[in-house]
Parts: C-alpha cells; structure tokens; sequence
C-alpha cells in the first residue's frame, strides 16, 4: 500500500523537541543524578595484561574487607556470558583474561571514596601468555586466541568473474586503506544504577540504547524468567553505538553487587575507565584491486576487507557484514570479488559506532576513486559520475535499483554549492605562493538504513500507541532517546496520524515492564522501521474508531478522546499495537551474500575544504557540504542537527582522534590526550536535503542517523591530496603523519618563500 | 575534617558542612542536590561542569569547596524565572541546539557568561566563548545559532 | 573522581606571613594551592601525592598587575583572566597576552595563575616562551627573605625549578624594554582550544637596517623544560636576514633542540615545526617589517 504524503501538519514541521524543555532546565534525570537512600557504590578490579591465566587474586592487608562485597565470577548465578551473537565473551573474568582491562572482580561499599584504594589494593598474579595485537599478527596466526584460528567471522561475495578482466583492462590500480579505531567520545559516561529483590528480581536503571538487550542478557547471567527482570532506560547523554552492547555487561555488574550487598549499588564509569575499557570503532585494512576500461569505466573490482574485533567476537560479524557490503561504493561494476575477515586480537573488543562498517569501507572506496583518478588523469568528480549507479542498475549483490537513485543530481547540488570548480580553479593559482596550500574534494557514498537482507523480520519488532484516561497519547516502543531525535519524530508521527495536537502526544517510559520489544535503536532504522509501525498503529486506530465506536470523518480532539472513552469501555483500554511487515520482494541470501541487501539506501556527497599549514603540517577543514536523499525529511531542525553532528564527527575520525594503545591498553585515556573538535575547530557545515519519500518508511522517512559519518574521512584526504599531491591512505591523519608525507613529496624546502 | 561552607547559589543563601576538598561539582549535586550541572570529565576539559562564580566562567569539577565559601555561584537551574524560560533556553529550544542534553547546563551556563560580557558576540566570539565546552552530538553548528539568536532577543526580555 | 577529599586537609591562614610560616615550619609538607587547576586534575585522577594544602587565595600582596617607569610586575596568584584583561601588559608585552588566551579556554583561564603555570614546570607551559623572550625576571619570597632570578634560570631539569622547599613564587618582573622589538609567538597545539602545547615558539628581535642587533628565542617542549635556543640566537645576532642565515637558523634549530616522543607528538615533528616557526618570523621581518 502506497501513502500519499502530500500535505502534513505536524511531520516535516520543527517541532520543538519533546523532551527538550527538562534538558534545558537541568531537570533531565541521567543515571548519575538518581540517588536512593541505601545506594551503595561499584567499582571493577581490571587486567592490567592483555592475555594470561589468572594464578591468584590477593586481597591486600591495608583495607578492611569485611566492609565490602566483592563479586567473582563464582557469584554468577546462570551463564557467565553476555551474548550479542555469540556467547564468548564472559561477564567476569574466569581464571584467563584475553585483554587489558577485562572486568575481573566487582567491588561495592557505601563509600565511593573508599573503592579507589580497595581496587588498587587488590593483587592479582598473571601467567601472562603471548598477546596478538595486530591483524596481521592475528592472521599470521603464531599465537591462536580465539577460535581454532583467530577468525571471528568471514564473507565471500562474488559477482561475475573478476579473473577473466584483468588481461582486458585498460588500468588496473590497486591501494591499501587503513583506518583506526575511534572512541565514542558521548559526553556522558557509562552508568548502571541496579536494585535486586528476592521476589522482583533485578531492576536497572542505565545510560543505554537497547533494553531489550540488556533485558535479554541479565535473564541470561541471573538465569531468571522474563518478568523479574527490568530494564529502564534514563535520559541518555550520547550513545552512538557505545551503548549499545556495553550496557549489558554493566548492567550485569551492577545487579550482581546489588544481589550480594543487599542495596543499591550504583556503577558509574569516570572517564578514564570508560576510555580505556569500553567499546571502540572497529579498525580496519582494506585493500582494492580495480580494471577499468579506457574511458574510466569500472570492469571488475576486488576487495580484501580485514577488521581488528578485539577479544571477543560481540558485533564483529555484523560490522563486517556492512562494511563488506559498501565496500565497492555507490557505483556499478559488473564483477566484484570481495573477501572479508574479521580477526581476534587481545585488545578490548571493538564494538557498534555510527557507520558500523560502513566509514572504514567508504573511506577506502573513496580514496581508491581518486586515487583511479589521478592515475587515469580524469577529474575525480567525473570518475564518478560515469559509474554512479542509476535506476534498474543493480549492486555488488544483484539489488536491483527499484527506488530512485538520484546521485547526479545530489552531486550537481554539492557541485554548485561549494562551488567547487571555481574554487579548484583558485587554490591551484593561490597555492604557488602560499604556504597555506588549500585543497578541496568529495566522497559519494550510500549508507543501507536498517538491518541488512532479513535482519528485520528476525527481529520481528511490536510497536503501537495507548491513550491513558487523563487523554494523552503515548508511543509505546523500546526505541530510546538519546540526543538524535527519537521521541520528538515518534510523536509527531502519532500526531499527524491521529490529527491530534503534537503537545497531546508522549512517549511511555523506556521500561521493560511498559512498552513492547520494537527493536534495538541502532542501524538507522527508528524513523523508517519503528516510525512506519507508529504510522499504522495509528491509522489502525482511527480506522476501528471511525468503523464501530462512532468517531466521524472530520473529527475534533475532545470527539477523538470520546471515542477513545467509548471504546476503554468495552474492551477496558485503548492500545494498538502493529507488527514488522517486510516490504514485498524482499529475498536475501544469506550464504551467497546476494540479494537484497537493505530495504532501503540513502544516498549523499560530502565535500570538504581543508587548508594545510606547510609550518605545522596540520589539516583543518575550513568549509564542508552535506547534500542527501534520505526520503522524507520528518523534522527539518533535528534532520539537519544528525547531519552536522555526524560530520564533525567524521572530522574527528579524520584528523583528530587517535587511539593510542600501548600493549593493547589505551594509554590516551583522558579528554586531554583524545581529542575532538572543539567549538573553534569545527568549520561551517552546510546541509541540503532533496526528497524521494520511501514508501515502506514511516511517513516516507529511511535511515539519517550514521549517513553523515561515511563521508567526511574520504572527502577531507581527497581534499588534502588536492591541496598538497599527498596521497595519505591512512586516518587519523594526524600533523606528524602529515609531515612525513610531505617531507617525501616536497623534495626541498619545507616551506615556500 | 568537615568545615562548613557558606554561599550564595542562584541568589539564595546555601550552606553546606563538607570537606575542604571536596568538589564545588559535588557539593551542588550531592549536598544541594542540584544535579543540573554534570561530570563529564573530572579535567576541566569537557566544560559539562561550568558554573559562573563571582561572576566568572569556572570548571567546578576544579574548584575545592574551600574556594567556594563566600561566593556567588549561578546553575543552569537559576537561568528561567520559575516559568518563563531564559531567552537562552528559548533559542537553544527553537534551534535544536540541545540534542542529548548533557553538555546543555554547560553550554547554557558559558553562554550567558559570554552574553554578560559581550552582548553582541560575533560568530568568532561564540566559538571563542564555547571553546572549553565540548559538544558530541551537534558539531556545535546550531549551538552557535542558539546563541546569537538569543543576542538578538531583546536584552531586556530576559 | 579517584581522590578521597578526607584524606586532604586544606588550610587558609589568609596572609601571606601566615603561609610563609607554615611553608617554613613544615617544609615539604604543605603544598601552596592557587587556582589548583592541575592540583585538582591529580586529585580527581587518584595521582595526588601531596596531602596538605595552604591556600594562596584571598592574598593580596600575591595578586596584583602594577606597573612603574622600569617594569610591570604581576603577582603570582594573578589568573590568566586578569593578564588578559590587563591594558599595561597588552601594550608593553602583547606575547604575554596572547599566551594567556590559549591556556585551555575560558573556564580554565579564570581560575588558572602565572605563578601556577611556572612552578607547574611543564615544558610544555603556555606563558613561558614569552616569558623567556622578554627576560623576565621571578621574585621568590620564604621567612629568610626574598630574591630574584632571571626566569631562563628558574627551570633546574625535567619539572625541577629554582625554588626551595620554603619559598612561594611571588612575582614575575618584566622589564618595560621590548617596544621597539619585532615580537612573535605560536603555539602548536593537538586543537584550537584546549590544547596542551607540542611546540611553541616565541621571538623578540630587534632588527634595525635589516641587521639583528638583539634577539631571543623562547621554546616550549623542545627541551626538558621551556628554554631560550641560546646557540641558534648566537648564530643569527648581528647577522642580516636572507635565505642563507634563514636556512642555517632553521638548522641551529634542529640542531640545539632536544625534544622527545611523547603521548602528544614526536621529536621529529617538533624539531621541524620548532625551526619552521623560526623561519615563519624570520621571513615575516624581512618581506614588509612587521611582525606577526
């Protein structure tokens, strides 16, 4: 069924955000800002080795014990594990550690003063054991640290034959990508507040993305049903992807001390911990081999994706999958070979960030482009446009191209407004006498919104809407807030469908014990997957409204809640509830990779202006286009707060933010010493949508939330390639890396009289 | 050894009986439960904890409570006027320059300070003015449009 | 928060007799607390060794900016707020105010010292490359009595300064001479704001037909501590300023600089960018006579 979503009240309206007024007020309630009157305080003893057996664990003379509890894996009471896919990754540490700072023990008191002392009073006696700490290494495969050989997961896609091209090309250009891993930076930490009763269970309050998951992973250390566990979201500050999977294990710490000290026991990372022992961007090396024939025409492309998944395997398998699967860009090419493999390593396992897969893939894709470009010598931006993907064309994975792909018209729009040509033009001409030298370039890019292939009818997400008997709507999902919008589109969307005021319309708690399971909040899937579902649970609503409890046509507000009345009184409340329907057509093949790989594609072009200092080597972005098609744009001011956020993110990921390991712990583990963008780093961020609404997609809507992070890293090294003839392949590219570079590429003087 | 301490905060007189090293950012929240101001990063460098003492912008995760005593401390609860927002939250409202709402109090809290030196900041003198306040989710674009939005309200509505 | 604020006791004699006797009497033991910008980093991080404080807050005689015909004095406990504020320091030590706008942002600038950033001894620190180039001198003050010393002499190695168990830095003296001199500082840094310094550079010069009749060159983090490039000034005074000169000052540089891989950055990079600033003042005299 196809939507006519010509004229909307409310959708596609700034509406203020619904949440917005507590925040602004100080009166939002984060984790840390619950108390209780008998809270006792956490703390988690950690491995100082990335890998070894644990020989004894020593409680130093200095502390008296008697007044804490501790918690070792024998106090588990189900399954030591926290199980995302695979169930290899332990809640505590049993007698091994396979990276440096894996939680070993758990320590409570009611003093949080007194935890300091306590963990560092704690001795533990390793037999270290050879660590693996890099890819190659782990591929190498010397040492075996997970698995039978270190392989976490692999992919093998094939389209065509890429062998029978390589004699017939014209070029043939190969490069090697490399990213590194990137913390998520949210400016609130991670943080459990846990309570346990004997005949309630376990009930926690957190800074998370994903109750559902949480849920599922406590019934699975507590080895309790379904009902004595609880699992309630707080306002969350920052999550992007670093919330998803971690809370689990936090949340699992945290009920485990609140079941032995018989309190409450809050666990609050600072800074210092959650840098150093949370989740991270995967990093990665991806290398292409690409034919073309004489006119730049992509004939075959081979790529080599290869992740570091850290200790234990957690999202490794679905980050490599995305990443796998954008990894030959927005282009058509009839033969691609790709091989994937994700690899264990002793570092702290790399888990969920904005792009999950797709940035690193992307990065590569998009230097290679220009890389083809400069040895062809054609201009990058019409490199492109002669193998956009088109309407019909079909991806890497046989997709046929069913909705409109309109690339070319995304990049004329970025071409005009960055005025890219002129400014070209200009910096080639200014950069023979300055030591400034500018530069300017661009990435196109798609990002999948939602699950890949089938991912969504597995999940087989509930969602819908109740009216309370003081009239007021409210959203019932598990879909949480956490900066990028959800509870404001959600109810606007209940709004326009039930033609009620937006200020009649709430969202229900983010409890377990409320609200039904619609998913985890990941993958860009809120708007387009939960937002359909609040859509039709609407119009369902109306619809038996108007058909048995008397609700007319041109119906006002005080007739819509009497009719809500009318029908609380015969069935004792007002709920609908609306389950996933697949979009037709849907076929995915999950051993080939090949199929329909995402329901839906947003598409963009980035382009960055950057100047480079030849004194101090340092790259700044000076000027930066966003132009994108993600369907219908549901609220203007929080569409284009996700496009600018994720692009400066992205330009952290590009030039700033470096994680420094140092025998696989992150010595780097300060806001001094990881650095983000501040307030006078970040430059201008132009933002400009164009609307093809997605009829599968709530009111139109695909995915926004990680698009804006694919971008920025390729179109910023394009730029600086631009600027100075620096091919740098590799990110963060930091000032030193930088000089390198140049130092090769400028033969004689640094710089320029 | 616990000494009282004796200030103003948000025009009321408040006191608190805590150690002398304690963190001012602590005694607000623990001591006079205002939990309106956060930790981000216990450095000073993330400016979540951003007060106005005496009439200047300070990292209150830095200041010992020692150094509190006698001052005038303002909070991001001290901004509206019981019900009428701050024409700074109003902005920050009607802009979106609060996504996840942890750096806001910070954010709000620098930004009236820069106001109260400069009324009519240029665009450079937002961002040198929000330098020490770090945002992760709006790349500070419309951060800065809040406030010279808020400038341009009429100075005397509040 | 790592650090147990009970296990600290914090004292506030309120004079500076008060202090200096406590300083005397249990030498070692008390720690002096100004804006405690780094004190309180240490302690929320768990790292804090001291566990006594005096506070120097509330003492007049360590906060003031006061100028006479031959010299602008600034107290110790004087923030970076105050020196930027300051119309006498702008006007006769521009380096000086523009360093104190780059001491992380803001917030920290009010609450940070002068006299906290020298006695920190970071060879990092953001106000000692002008500092050096403009021979200031510091003051010390204990119960025995007070002296000064040049600052280039107060740095004794790697976070080791002049000053003795019993003694507070009471003053920094800067004399009122550099008018007329070509002036220069960069700092550069992982960021815009809030950015510990990988090198900076600071120059004063005074050049007059196109010769070097004076010059001082004052660098942060290419040594164990702030220091002047004595031999690269030697190799450029008295000389013009063409390429050649330009070219061998860079190399003295790279040469006389000592800098380390740190968490921050590398030796080689700071040794590049240290003589590429360099060379950045350099040319910047030499093509239209104004300095930066």
């Amino acid at each position: 069924m196809t939507v006519e979503h010509a004229k909307t009240r409310v959708v596609g309206s700034a509406a203020p955000r619904k949440e917005g007024v507590n925040k602004l007020l100080g009166r939002a309630r984060y984790v840390d800002d619950l108390t209780r009157p008998d809270l006792w305080h956490g703390a988690t003893v950690r491995s100082a080795i990335p890998r070894g057996l644990i020989r004894a664990i020593r409680f130093g003379s200095s502390i008296d014990w008697s007044e804490f509890v501790i918690v070792t894996a024998a106090d588990i009471p189900g399954a030591n594990h926290i199980q995302l896919i695979f169930a290899d990754q332990p809640c505590l540490a049993d007698g091994r550690v396979n990276h440096c700072d894996e939680a070993i023990l758990l320590l409570a008191h009611p003093d949080k003063h007194k935890l300091r002392e306590a963990v560092d009073a704690v001795q533990i006696d390793y037999e270290p054991l050879p660590a693996v700490l890099s890819i190659e290494d782990s591929e190498q495969a010397k040492e075996i640290v997970w698995g039978s050989d270190n392989l976490l997961k692999s992919f093998a896609l094939d389209k065509g034959d890429v062998d029978a091209v390589w004699s017939k090309a014209a070029h043939i250009v190969e490069g090697e990508y490399r990213t590194g891993a990137q913390e998520h930076l949210y400016i609130e930490n991670n943080g459990v507040l846990a309570e346990y009763d004997a005949e309630d269970g376990v009930t926690v309050w957190g800074s998370l993305q994903c109750p559902f998951y949480v849920h599922r992973s406590l019934l699975a250390v507590f080895n309790l049903p379904s009902d004595k566990v609880r699992v309630i979201q707080t306002e969350t500050g920052g999550a992007f992807g670093g919330k998803e999977d971690y809370p689990s294990t936090l949340a699992a710490h945290a009920a485990l001390l609140a079941m032995k000290a018989g309190h409450p026991v809050k666990l609050i990372y600072d800074r210092a911990e959650d840098l150093a022992a949370t989740t991270k961007r995967h990093p990665s090396r991806i290398r292409h081999r690409t034919a073309l024939d004489a006119e730049g025409r992509l004939l075959a492309m081979d790529i080599d994706v290869a992740t570091d998944g850290g200790a234990y395997s957690t999202l490794s398998s679905t980050v490599l999958s995305r990443a796998t699967l954008h990894s030959p860009g927005p282009y058509v090419c009839p033969n691609v070979r790709i091989r994937s493999h994700a690899w264990a390593t002793n570092t702290v396992p790399y888990g969920a960030f904005r792009g999950f897969g797709a940035p690193q893939a992307i990065f590569a894709i998009e230097r290679h482009m220009d890389e083809i470009a400069a040895m062809l010598q054609m201009d990058p931006v019409e490199l492109r446009r002669r193998n956009f993907l088109h309407d019909g064309d079909t991806t890497a994975t046989e997709q046929r191209m069913r909705e409109p792909v309109i690339l070319d018209k995304l990049l004329d729009r970025a071409l005009d407004e960055s005025q890219f040509y002129a400014k070209r033009a200009q910096f080639l001409e200014e950069n023979k006498i300055s030591t400034v030298k500018r530069g300017i370039g661009l990435a196109a890019f798609y990002h999948g919104s939602g699950f890949t292939g089938s991912g969504e009818r597995y999940l087989n997400s509930l969602a819908g809407i109740d009216v309370t008997t003081d009239d007021e709507v409210r959203v019932l999902v598990s879909s949480t807030e956490f900066g990028q919008g959800t509870n404001t589109i959600l109810t606007q969307i209940a709004a326009e469908t039930l033609n009620v005021d937006y200020s009649a319309v709430m969202m229900a708690p983010a409890d377990t014990h409320v609200v039904p399971n619609s998913g985890p909040t990941v993958a860009s899937r809120t708007a387009m997957v939960v937002g359909r579902l609040i859509e039709r649970s609407g119009r369902q609503l109306v619809t038996l409204l108007q058909a048995e409890y008397g609700l007319s046509q041109d119906y006002t507000r005080a007739e819509f809640f009497a009719a809500c009345n009318r029908l609380r009184e015969e069935r004792g409340e007002v709920v609908s509830l609306c389950r996933y329907e697949a979009p037709p057509n849907i076929f995915w093949d999950d051993n080939k990779y090949r199929g329909e790989a995402y329901p839906a594609f947003a598409w963009s072009i980035h382009v960055a202006q950057v100047a480079v200092d030849t004194a101090t080597y340092s790259a700044e972005v000076e000027d930066f286009w966003a132009v994108q098609e993600v369907g219908r744009v549901l609220n203007p001011v929080l569409a284009g707060g996700q496009i600018e956020g994720g692009v400066a993110q992205g330009i952290g990921y590009a030039l700033y933010e470096k994680v420094v390991l140092q025998n696989g712990h992150m010595a780097n583990n300060q806001m001094t010493n990881y650095i983000m963008p501040t307030a006078q780093d970040v430059p201008p961020i132009h933002v400009f949508f164009e609307e093809v609404p997605f009829s599968h997609g709530g009111f139109g809507a695909k995915g926004i939330g990680e698009l804006p992070h694919d971008g920025p890293a390729p179109a910023i090294l394009n730029a600086i390639r631009n600027a100075t003839g620096a091919a740098c392949n590799s990110i963060p590219l930091l000032p030193e890396d930088l000089l390198t570079k140049l130092v090769t590429t400028i033969s004689t003087e640094e710089t320029v009289a | 050894m616990k000494v009282p301490i004796e200030f103003t905060v948000n025009g009321a007189s408040r006191r608190a009986e805590v150690e002398p090293m304690k963190r001012l950012l602590d005694v607000l929240r623990e001591d006079l439960a205002l939990t309106g101001t956060k930790e981000g990063c216990g450095e000073g460098e993330c400016g979540s904890c951003s007060v106005r003492m005496n009439g200047e912008l300070v990292n209150s995760c830095l200041v010992p409570a020692l150094h509190a005593s006698g001052a005038q401390i303002e909070t991001v609860e001290g901004l509206a006027d019981s019900s009428t927002l701050h024409r700074l939250q109003r902005a920050f409202l009607e802009c979106g320059g609060a996504q996840c709402g942890i750096c806001t109090p910070g954010m709000l809290m620098a930004a009236t300070q820069l106001l109260a030196q400069n009324p009519h900041p240029s665009l450079e003198d937002i961002r040198e003015g929000l330098a020490g306040n770090l945002c992760r989710c709006t790349g500070f674009t419309r951060i800065f449009e809040s406030v010279a939005a808020a400038a341009a309200l009429e100075a005397h509505a509040r | 928060m790592r650090g147990n604020p009970a296990t600290h006791q914090f004292a506030a004699p309120g004079s500076l007799e008060a202090v200096l006797s406590l300083l005397a009497s249990e030498a070692g033991e008390w720690m002096p607390f100004a804006g405690g910008t780094e004190i309180m980093v240490a302690h929320a991080a768990g790292r804090l060794r001291a566990s006594k404080f005096v506070s120097l807050c509330g003492i007049p005689d360590l906060r003031f900016i006061s100028t006479n015909e031959s010299e602008l004095s600034i107290g110790a406990a004087t923030t970076f707020s105050e020196i930027r504020k300051s119309d006498s320091v702008a006007r006769d030590f521009p380096l000086l105010s523009r360093a104190s706008s780059w001491i992380g942002a803001i917030a920290n600038q009010s609450r940070a010292t002068l006299g906290g950033n020298l006695v920190n001894a970071s060879p990092a620190a953001d106000s000692s490359p002008a500092l050096l180039v403009y021979d200031a001198e510091i003051e010390m003050i204990s119960v025995r009595g007070r002296r000064r010393i040049p600052y280039s002499c107060f740095h004794l190695g790697y976070k080791r300064t002049a000053l003795a168990p019993d003694e507070l830095l009471l003053a920094v003296h800067l004399p009122r001479r550099f008018t007329g001199h070509k002036q220069y500082l960069r700092k550069v840094g992982t960021r815009r704001a809030m950015a510990i310094s990988k090198v900076a550079l600071a120059v004063t010069a005074l050049i007059e037909d196109n010769l070097i009749r004076e010059i001082r060159i004052g660098a942060a983090s290419l040594a164990a501590f702030p220091t002047r490039l004595r031999r690269t000034e030697d190799a450029l005074l008295g000389g013009a300023i063409t390429s050649e000169t330009i070219a061998a000052a860079q190399a003295a540089v790279m040469c006389e600089a000592s800098p380390i891989d740190d968490i921050r950055s590398t030796a080689n990079y700071r040794r590049r960018v240290g003589a590429n600033l360099l060379n950045e003042f350099l040319r910047s005299t030499a093509s239209d006579g104004s300095s930066t």
